[in-house]
This record gives C-alpha cells, sequence and structure tokens, in this order.
C-alpha cells in the first residue's frame, strides 16, 4: 500500500502542476452573465495545450492517456475554481456513447469539437411521467423514409437553452413491454419543431428546461443502436453519469464548515469550541476522507488495468446529502445574516442550500442510488414491478 | 497510488480466514460466552503457531518482519470472526508499545511476546472517560516501585506482563512502564462487562517492581502514540465486525419470507442494508488511509488513525444494531448470533476511548495542523 504516485504518475502530476498553475488562474471564478463563455474559453485552453479529454484517443482530441493520469488531471483542476460545468454531459456522457455507437464519420465529426469545447451537448433523456422510471418515457418516434419524426415533451433538460446537439431517448414502439421500445438519437438542438422553455429553479435560476418536440425529424443515421434497442444503448449513458457526477465534494465541504466554526461566536466562544459542533465537524470529515479514499481505490484499480469495483456507487449518495448538511449547519452558525440578502446577493452558504436539494434528485435519486447498492451490489431482489412484462400502452399510469 | 492490499497480503488474507473459519467459527466465542473459561486458549496456541503474534515484530527480535499492513489484514479477519483471544491485547497494545521501548526492555519482552511465551496487556484506565493523562493520577512509581490501581484493564487475568500508564512520583510526568503480572503484589479481580467474550479485570499494585518503557523520562507522548498506532488495528477489527454483521443481516434477509416473499425484497430492508454497506465501504477507505500512516510512520497518523477510529465505530455500531433490527424476534434471542457483534461493536468502540473522544481529538489535530 503507497498512498503516493508511481514515478510516471508524480511526473505527470507535477506537469499538470505547473501547467494549471500557469493558465488556469486566468480563467478562475467566472460565474457571470457570461459562464458559457468562460467555458469554452477554459475548454479551448485546455485543448490548445493538450490537456482536453485525457484518456480520449488522440486522433478524437484526447492524448491516450491512462486513466489514472486522466484522474489526476481532473484532481488537480478541481484545486482551481473553473468553469467546467457545460461540458459534463457532453464529454462524461454523450462522448462514451457516441464512441460506442456512433459511425467512425460521426466520431470524427462530433468528437473533436466536444473536446475543444466548440460544441456542447445535453441529455434529453427524463420526461414527465419519465424520471426514476425512465423506461415509462413517451415521446414518440415513427419512422418515415429516411428520416424519424419526433413528437413529446422532455423536462428538467440541464443546458438545452444553450446546447448545440442533444442525445435523446424516444418511445418507437408502445406494444412491447416498455424497455424494448426505445430507440436512442442523437439531434441538432436547432432542428426545426424544437423549443425550449426554461424552467425556473428553487434558486431562482434557470439552468433546466422543457424542451418540446413537434414534428422533428431526424435523419435515420443519427440513430445510435438498434431500432427498439435504445435502452440498452441509454444505460451506457447511464453508467457514465454516475462515474461523471461521482462524489466529489464542492464548495460546502468540511474545511468550509471547518472555517466558518472557527470563526464564528456561539455562547461568547468560537462555535468550534462546542463539543457538538466538532462532533458534527468530524462526522463530515471522516464522511469526505471515506469518499476521497474510496476514489483512491478506485484509481489503484484502474492503474492496474482492472475494472473498479462498486464501490463507487456510495460517491454522489454521500456527497449530496454532505453537502446539504453542511450547507444547512453553515447558515444555522450564521443566523439571520445566513438568509438575509446582502448587497441583493444571498451568501454563498443560502446559495449552495438552494441547490442542494437538486444533487439529491439528478442523476438518480437517493432512492434510486440505494437501490442500486442494494440490487447491483448486495444481490438483493428487484422491487415488485407491475408493469414488468406488460406492453407499455396497457401499463397504468400516474398524471397523464 | 496504490491503495489496496498487496497479491502477497491477499494471500495472507486467504490464510487467516480458512484457518479462522475452520477454527474459530462462532461457536468458540459463543462457548466462552456460555462457559467458564476466559478465552479459546486452544485457538490461541493456533496462532502462535501460525507466527501472527510476530507479524509486525522486526527479525532481529524473533519476529516475522513482516510489516503493520499484514497486521492490519489479520486484525480485519480477527474481527470478522470475533475470535475470543487476547490478540488486540498482547499485539496492538504490549507489542506495540515494547516494540518502541528502550533497548533493554524491549530485548527482555518482544521476543517472549513475539513467540507467545507470555501474553500482553495495557493498563491505562483509573476512572471512567477518555484514557487521556489528565485522569491518569492514582498509579506512581518511586524509585522503580509502581502503587496504585488500574480500572477494566482488557484481558487483565489473562496476560503475564503489562505495560502500565503511572506518574513518576519525582517529575510527575506520566510515563508508560512494564510490570511482571506474576510478581508478588500484584491483585487481580475478574469483572463482567457487556462482551463476556473478551476478558477484563481489575489490577491492583501495591509495591511492584515497574521498568520504564523509555530511558529518558518523556512526557505523555509515548501513550499518545501508542494509542494513535493501535487505534488503527483495532479500526480493521471493527471493520471486519461490521462486515461480518451485513453479511449475517444480508443472508438473512434473503431467506427469510414475510407477505409471500423475502423480506430482501422490501425497500425499507433493502435501504437500510444499502447505508450499511454505504458506512463499511466509508470505514474501509478510512482504514486503509490509516493502514499507511502506520506503516509508513507518516506524521498524518494522529488524524489518520482518528479517522479510521470513528468511521469503524460508526460503520460497526450501525451493523450490529440493524442486524439484530433484520432478523426481528430472532435476532433479539441469546440463540443467535446477532449479539455477539452488538456486544464486540460496543466494547471495541469505548475500550480505547470512545467515539466521541476521536472526534473531538480529530479536530483538535486538524485545529494543531493548520494552526503549525
Ligand atoms: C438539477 C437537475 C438537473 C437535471 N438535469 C437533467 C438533464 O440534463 N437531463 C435529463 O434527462 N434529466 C435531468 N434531470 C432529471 C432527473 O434525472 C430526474 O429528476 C430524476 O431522475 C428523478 O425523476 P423525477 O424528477 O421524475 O422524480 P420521480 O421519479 O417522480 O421521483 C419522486 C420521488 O420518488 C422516489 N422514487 C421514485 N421511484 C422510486 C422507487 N422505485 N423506489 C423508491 N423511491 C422512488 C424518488 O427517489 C423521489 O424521491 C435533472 C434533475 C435535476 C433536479
Amino acid at each position: 500500500m503507497d498512498f503516493n504516485d508511481t514515478k510516471e504518475e508524480a511526473t505527470f502530476r507535477e506537469q499538470a502542476k505547473s501547467w494549471l498553475a500557469e493558465n488556469a488562474p486566468a480563467y478562475q471564478g467566472d460565474h457571470t452573465d457570461d459562464f458559457l463563455a468562460a467555458a469554452k474559453a477554459w475548454q479551448k485552453a485546455k485543448y490548445d495545450a493538450g490537456w482536453a479529454c485525457l484518456s480520449w484517443p488522440k486522433e478524437w482530441g484526447g492524448r491516450d492517456a491512462t486513466p489514472a493520469e486522466a484522474k489526476i488531471f481532473a484532481d488537480e483542476e478541481t484545486e482551481y475554481d473553473l468553469p467546467v460545468g457545460p461540458f459534463l454531459i457532453g464529454q462524461g456522457m454523450a462522448a462514451p456513447t457516441m464512441m460506442a455507437y456512433a459511425s467512425e464519420e460521426q466520431k470524427a465529426r462530433f468528437l473533436p469539437k466536444l473536446a475543444s469545447g466548440e460544441e456542447v451537448w445535453c441529455q434529453l433523456f427524463s420526461e414527465p411521467a419519465g424520471g426514476s422510471d425512465l423506461a415509462a418515457l413517451r415521446t414518440r418516434s415513427v419512422r418515415d423514409g429516411d428520416d424519424w419524426v419526433i413528437n413529446g415533451q422532455k423536462i428538467w433538460t440541464s443546458g438545452a437553452h444553450y446546447s448545440d446537439f442533444g442525445i435523446l431517448v424516444t418511445r418507437s414502439d408502445p406494444t412491447v413491454p416498455k424497455h424494448m421500445g426505445l430507440t436512442y438519437f442523437f439531434l441538432d438542438m436547432r432542428s426545426p419543431g424544437l423549443e425550449v422553455k426554461p424552467i425556473k429553479q428553487i434558486s431562482g435560476q434557470s439552468n433546466f428546461n422543457e424542451v418540446y418536440f413537434t414534428d422533428v425529424r431526424i435523419p435515420d443515421s443519427q440513430r445510435l443502436g438498434a431500432e427498439g434497442d435504445g435502452w440498452r444503448v441509454a444505460l451506457t449513458t447511464l453508467m457514465n453519469e454516475r462515474a461523471a457526477i461521482g462524489g466529489a465534494s464542492g464548495e460546502m465541504n468540511f474545511q468550509t464548515a471547518f472555517n466558518l466554526a472557527s470563526e464564528t461566536d456561539l455562547d461568547g466562544q468560537p462555535a468550534i469550541v462546542d463539543r457538538g459542533v466538532r462532533s458534527q465537524l468530524a462526522d463530515w470529515y471522516c464522511k469526505e476522507k471515506g469518499l476521497e479514499f474510496t476514489g483512491a481505490r478506485s484509481q489503484t484499480a484502474l492503474s492496474r488495468g482492472e475494472v473498479p469495483g462498486p464501490e463507487n456507487s456510495i460517491g454522489k449518495l454521500v456527497a449530496a446529502k454532505k453537502t446539504q448538511d453542511i450547507a444547512s449547519f453553515c447558515i444555522e452558525l450564521l443566523g439571520m445574516t445566513g438568509v438575509a440578502l446582502d448587497h441583493e446577493q444571498l451568501s454563498a452558504y443560502a446559495e449552495a442550500y438552494l441547490g442542494a436539494p437538486g444533487s439529491r434528485i439528478a442523476g438518480g435519486s437517493d432512492e434510486i442510488m440505494l437501490n442500486i447498492i442494494a440490487e447491483r451490489v448486495l444481490g438483493l431482489p428487484q422491487d415488485i414491478r407491475v408493469d414488468k412484462g406488460v406492453p407499455f400502452n396497457e401499463v397504468p399510469m400516474g398524471a397523464k | 497510488m496504490n491503495f489496496e492490499f498487496s497479491a502477497e497480503q491477499n494471500l495472507l488474507r486467504e490464510q487467516a480466514v480458512g484457518f479462522l473459519s475452520d477454527r474459530a467459527p462462532l461457536s468458540v466465542a459463543r462457548r466462552i460466552l456460555d462457559g467458564d473459561e476466559t478465552y479459546a486458549s486452544e485457538v490461541w496456541q493456533e496462532i502462535i503457531n501460525l507466527g501472527w503474534t510476530a507479524t509486525a515484530v522486526p527479525e532481529s527480535h524473533g519476529g516475522f518482519g513482516f510489516g503493520h499492513l499484514e497486521l492490519c489484514v489479520v486484525a480485519e479477519e480477527l474481527g470478522r470472526s470475533l475470535a475470543p483471544v487476547p490478540f488486540s491485547s498482547s499485539v496492538y497494545l504490549a507489542t506495540e508499545a515494547i516494540a518502541s521501548a528502550a533497548n533493554d526492555v524491549r530485548d527482555d519482552w518482544l521476543p517472549k511476546l513475539a513467540c507467545g511465551e507470555v501474553i500482553g496487556c495495557v493498563a491505562l484506565y483509573e476512572v471512567s472517560g477518555a484514557p487521556d493523562p489528565d485522569r491518569m493520577n492514582d498509579c506512581t512509581v518511586s524509585d522503580g516501585v509502581l502503587n496504585g490501581g488500574k480500572r477494566w484493564v482488557t484481558d487483565g487475568a489473562i496476560a503475564d506482563m503489562s505495560v502500565v500508564t503511572a506518574r513518576d512520583a519525582d517529575t510527575g510526568n506520566l510515563c508508560l512502564y512494564v510490570v511482571d503480572l506474576s510478581a508478588e503484589g500484584v491483585q487481580r479481580s475478574t469483572i463482567d462487562t457487556i462482551d463476556p467474550t473478551r476478558n477484563h479485570a481489575d489490577l491492583q499494585f501495591d509495591n511492584v517492581s515497574a521498568m520504564p518503557l523509555a530511558s529518558e523520562i518523556g512526557d505523555s507522548t509515548g501513550l499518545r502514540r501508542l494509542l494513535d498506532r493501535s487505534a488503527v488495528l483495532f479500526a480493521f477489527e471493527q471493520l471486519g465486525g461490521a462486515e461480518a454483521a451485513l453479511n449475517m443481516a444480508r443472508e438473512y434477509a434473503l431467506g427469510r419470507y414475510a407477505f409471500g416473499r423475502p423480506i430482501a425484497g422490501y425497500q425499507a430492508i433493502k435501504h437500510k442494508l444499502a447505508k450499511m454497506y454505504v458506512a463499511v465501504q466509508l470505514a474501509r477507505s478510512n482504514c486503509y488511509y490509516g493502514a499507511w500512516a502506520l506503516a509508513t510512520d507518516a506524521p498524518e497518523l494522529p488524524v489518520a488513525a482518528a479517522t479510521a477510529r470513528v468511521s469503524a465505530s460508526q460503520a460497526y455500531r450501525e451493523c450490529s444494531e440493524e442486524n439484530i433490527q433484520i432478523h426481528g424476534g430472532m435476532g433479539f434471542t441469546w440463540e443467535f448470533d446477532c449479539h455477539l457483534y452488538y456486544r464486540r461493536a460496543k466494547l471495541l468502540s469505548v475500550n480505547l476511548g470512545g467515539e466521541y473522544d476521536w472526534k473531538h481529538r480529530l479536530i483538535s489535530c486538524i485545529e494543531a495542523d493548520q494552526a503549525a
């Protein structure tokens, strides 16, 4: 057991560190109006210097780096507060799906522009009637000559309003059981008949959208996987989603709570003197370190050329709730200062508090993550599913 | 980065699993629970024959010259098996203390501990609360003679020697001493605890000869270091126990039917088991960090040990509690083994200072690191 890098890894880390030290500060901390432009500029800088999408093949804009090297760069990059959000879906989820299912020409056309940040992608999966139960989605696709015609509605589509392309799961056959009648596509977000409407979130921002499809045409050449095989393709995307979201601790971490507790007065002394506060801080420290070292165990598997075990499935589950708890704790320490607007701005704690519930729902809710651990890791029986084996158009539905 | 045990270490684990499931199944712990023996002496003898007591002892002192990573592997498996033997007292505590002692004491005792000729223990507690120096004032040593009493000494009635914390009568410093428990003036009275599979005793010392572990008498840093080092090993025992309780709960849930299907199919039970799994994974990862810090004697050891200890205590608590819950009424019977883990979890959690003491210490260490 050796917690340090191998010689090669250490060299690589040094290179990453020094390149970041020289280049990252200029792009740091830009969360302002032109967030997207800032993100694109940073991505382009990485791409030009050979630090984008490291583990991808060179021909598609990567540099054939090992997974361990990619992880090293990602770790070093999080040392800076950089605008990377808009690319998570495209690079982390759409790209692996394209690599597995798209034609060579399509890969050559789309992957390099994903790597360079020129094009942004979104994920058109969830629907009003298909969230956790994604395969219950209803957006229809009907074959028409060399095209498919799409009608229906997607919802919660992050970044749809600024995306160039999207990955889309549709129902091509409602007469077979739900997982069997799905077909997967990618499409141009500027296609005629496609309408994007922002949804206001509890944070007041509008990062996600409703997307309406009215006779939107997609060429059959943009189908990924066979007709009716969309669920299998979607699983490739979802597996990568969980890996992409991971267990990173973000801004509301142990250190944030520790600093605030050290500075904030509670009954005439710093809050951190209080045993209850200390106990709470220690809990978060242990969770945060536990996730960090769980990541290190996965990285070990990667650098040995093995597939990481299921232990990483705990990351998002633990991290999302911890973020919410820390934000809530910090506000409690501050009292009214924590909730009141200052210069028309909410405190970072309050912003995080309002954003945190979304993390516990997006990309598989807490309950779905627990189910996944229970079923796929511990091998427990699946929930009873009354829709199993039933043709989709005969399944009982709630909200229509 | 290499953050897993090596192939050789995993081989050792396989041997340990094989040996313990064959020679120390839960029926052995139960024999001690229900009978008059203080420990499973035949299992202990075989453990000695396997060389486990010599695992991390240098070859110069009769050891195998493996390292502490190997010891962590053994600790995890012993924790899983609940083997009723004085391994933790003799190896994680006494051997660890003696290994860092001054030459003559070390040369005297280390080979004997390594080959199992003597069983060691460590006597810390005088009053309730964490084993902190300010709670240790009764035992004093003057001119090499120890007087005073120690309470709740794990394996105190089994051990042949004990490391004892006591105050130097001249300087008032708290130091570690070694005492031969067969010496005249040593009185031991066995006490009962929540976990009868491990022996405990109160020790009284009346004019007993005591050798200091370090030649230059320092303050309580020796004690602190010992607690940090052994905490990692105890955390591995807790980890093994927690995972065993999780597995036991999982097995039962798969086989027990209610309302026409296995209870393992109900979400309330599935999510309980998934949360136990999460707790075990977090504890495992933190234990590995502790193992690394212990094996390399890294400056991070105090923080790493506290993190491992807190996580492992939490995981064992959750898993042993929920294991009973998942067993329903069966889990509450003497006959089922659930309570063996439940008892051991609580004993191990407090035997070296409880969860809240370690949390306090963890934050104190981080404060000190960040102030520096
Ligand atoms: C911030 C944010 C960004 C998002 N971005 C995208 C995006 O870019 N693209 C996209 O396609 N989607 C996106 N989503 C949608 C997200 O994937 C869904 O919200 C999520 O899968 C949950 O679905 P739902 O909202 O329909 O809730 P529901 O599925 O209706 O769940 C409601 C509640 O029921 C629980 N529940 C549901 N099923 C079960 C079950 N079997 N067992 C136990 N409990 C259950 C859930 O855990 C939840 O608590 C985003 C969501 C959020 C919050």
